[in-house]
């Protein structure tokens, strides 16, 4: 499949020239990171920061720097985390698995309710619910997500306890692995329901305009005449078409998604990416910061070309992994 | 497709029996529109409280004014105290001037470098637009907040720093918006003329085809500033703030461990954050929709 070797191929130069951004903040970074080092560990030996300096290369030109730090991300070395106090690639594969956990059910609560809530209002524009989806919109585009999450927490902490507001698990743990499981879901509930409520807004912003061009389309007329039933109408056949917009948006803006995750994860206790970004950038733990830059730049990259793949879906007339959904005239910009 | 090519070319017949003027029409169908009116409202309120606020209300946001965690309707502050027991109205006053201020410039940042590089991908095409598409998409990949962060943490938290972390990484969007208006008005006839008739490619881009490419890129720089108060409130929010500023985001991030114990702090500055936000986004709702007269008639 050719297209998809392509945009491989176009993914590995991206994440090189992520590497080599990184490599230049290390650089730009004031004092040198051995500097750093000794900084976090409060204070070392004149021989420890010789041995430090030789182990980095600092000695050694710029640009054989730049290869020496590649060389060692391909073996899988990003370095070791002073203030963790252990190999940072560790690090960030024990907080990986939450942090993707969170991003996806967000997403999928913010495109089924979002879509929902769009189709809706564009099916009844005068309805009552309708304007309670314009207003929520406006509502999740416009509220800082932290805060949301800030106004949940005091509302699930003091007044409805009926979800945890802080970590993933309960701290007793619990004896069977279902148990365990419907822990973790129940601690996801508001962390999940927070970074979603800013995409619902967009999503069904988006997918109403999309529906209501679509839905005035010659052939859900057609499909009307035939004596298709609505349901029939707006599942089957405008659906298809109307969701081609939030497609192309939940693939623009995972890396938003993953921001806030940074966010979210930070307000709930969250053991995810994004609060360990969060601690390690409090330490100037640079080591784990880039390397989470980099591992959220593969992240978004593998949501994209997941997303191409499902325009081949979506729409037959995108053929392998092509980005060319024709924009519907009007849609949102 | 047809928003905006037609301003320059198609005026007159766009305007019914009597021509009006465009911005005449414009104006009329913004003040038909009543949630941007609204938003106008709202944004004038959030302004002339954060500016003329420090003349009416004459308190210093960083001094004590009363015991800590002092309710809302107490007898020394009206919004009541924070954790320090510093007056909250003060403090949203005094926290509102840096928001609005790294906002706007921040947006005005990303807008220049999008609207920069969108124009000369859109405009040249070729090995340039594939270049600098490259650049963009690069600057997709990597989570926004979290560059910003790691800028600002390099090069020291200070007003201006986090103004240019802002700036230097939310431009993507619009770069592509500017590429996508770009290439469509680069091959209407008024510009084909200004060509022929001997026109350079710099006049070409800032003279002819920007002028009619400006409509949607205002509408989305007005949806910039917002997003970059959000950004801003975010950082500072995580402690990435200037932390000699007040600001709304730094406000609630510093009270944010006892919010259980006293709500207010943390809940009036992010109302501040959420109206101010939702005002711009009324606002350029309501331009967006004025410029454009098939979406009105929705």
């Amino acid at each position: 499949m050719p297209p998809l070797v392509k945009r491989l191929a176009s993914a590995i130069g991206l994440l090189v020239a992520v590497l080599v951004l990184n490599f230049l903040l290390i650089q730009m970074a004031p004092g040198d990171p051995v500097e750093v080092i000794v900084g976090e560990m409060g204070g070392a030996s004149e021989e420890l920061i010789a041995r430090l300096r030789a182990e980095y290369g600092l000695d050694k030109p710029v640009i054989v720097q730049l290869g020496l730090y590649l060389s060692k991300v391909v073996t899988g070395d990003f370095g070791y985390s002073y203030y963790f106090n252990q190999p940072v690639l560790g690090l960030i594969l024990q907080r990986l698995p939450a942090t993707i956990l969170l991003v996806v059910s967000s997403l999928m609560i913010a495109v089924v309710v979002g879509t929902l809530m769009g189709i809706y209002s564009a099916r009844k524009p005068k309805g009552l619910l309708s304007h309670f989806v314009t207003i929520f919109s406006l509502v999740g585009y416009a509220a800082p997500v932290f805060w949301t999450g800030l106004m949940l927490l005091i509302l699930f902490a003091s007044v409805f306890p009926i979800f945890p507001v802080s970590g993933m698990q309960n701290v007793r743990g619990s004896e069977t692995w279902i148990g365990a499981v419907l822990d973790v879901l129940h601690h996801l509930v508001l962390p999940s329901v927070t970074l979603a409520s800013i995409y619902i807004a967009t999503y069904s912003r988006l997918s109403r305009a999309s529906m209501l061009d679509v839905l005035g389309s010659d052939y859900i007329r057609t499909a009307r005449a035939k004596g298709l039933n609505e349901r029939r109408v707006i599942f089957g056949h405008a659906l298809r078409n109307g969701l081609i917009p939030v497609v192309t948006m939940v693939g623009l803006q995972f890396g938003q998604l993953f921001a806030g995750a940074v966010l979210v994860e930070t307000v709930f206790n969250w053991p995810g990416l994004g609060r360990l970004a969060y601690e390690s950038i409090l330490r100037r733990d640079y080591p784990t910061i880039l390397a989470i830059l980099f591992f959220s730049a593969i992240l978004v990259m593998v949501a994209n070309i997941l997303t191409d793949l499902a325009y081949g879906k979506i729409d037959p007339r995108i053929g392998g992994s092509r980005r060319k959904a024709p924009k519907p005239k009007g849609a949102a910009q | 497709m047809t928003e905006t090519t037609s301003a320059p070319t198609a005026a007159p017949e766009a305007t019914g029996p009597k021509p009006a003027h465009p911005a005449l029409e414009f104006l009329r169908a913004f003040a038909r529109n009543q949630s941007a009116i609204i938003g106008l409202i709202l944004l004038a309120l959030v302004l002339g409280t954060t500016f003329l606020g420090p003349v009416f209300y004459d308190v210093d946001p960083y001094s004590m004014v009363d015991m800590p965690f002092v309710a809302p309707g107490g007898e020394y502050a009206p919004l009541g105290t924070d954790y320090l027991g510093r007056d909250m109205l003060a403090g949203i006053i005094e926290g509102g001037r840096a928001t609005l201020a790294v906002g706007a410039a921040a947006a005005v940042i990303s807008v220049v470098i999008g609207i920069l590089i969108g124009s000369l991908a859109g405009y040249f095409g070729g090995w340039i637009d594939a270049a600098l598409m490259k650049v963009t998409e690069f600057f997709q990949i990597l989570p926004t907040l979290l560059l910003a962060m790691v800028l600002v943490t390099i090069f020291g938290a200070t007003l201006v720093t986090i103004t240019l972390a802002i700036g230097a990484v939310s431009w993507p969007q619009v770069a592509r918006l500017a590429r996508a208006e770009f290439m469509k008005i680069r091959k209407l006839d008024y510009v084909q003329a200004a060509r022929t008739a001997g026109a350079r490619d710099a006049y070409l881009i800032f003279r002819v085809i920007l002028p009619a490419a400006l409509p949607p890129l205002v509408v989305a720089a007005g949806l910039a500033v917002g997003a970059a108060i959000l950004f801003e409130a975010g950082m500072s929010f995580l402690g990435l703030g200037d932390p000699n500023t007040m600001s709304w985001g730094l406000i609630i991030g510093q009270n944010r461990n006892y919010l259980l114990d006293a709500w207010w702090t943390v809940t009036l500055p992010g109302v501040a954050i959420f109206i101010t936000v939702l005002a711009i986004s009324l606002v350029g709702d309501g331009i967006n929709d004025a410029l454009n007269p098939k979406l009105r008639r929705r």
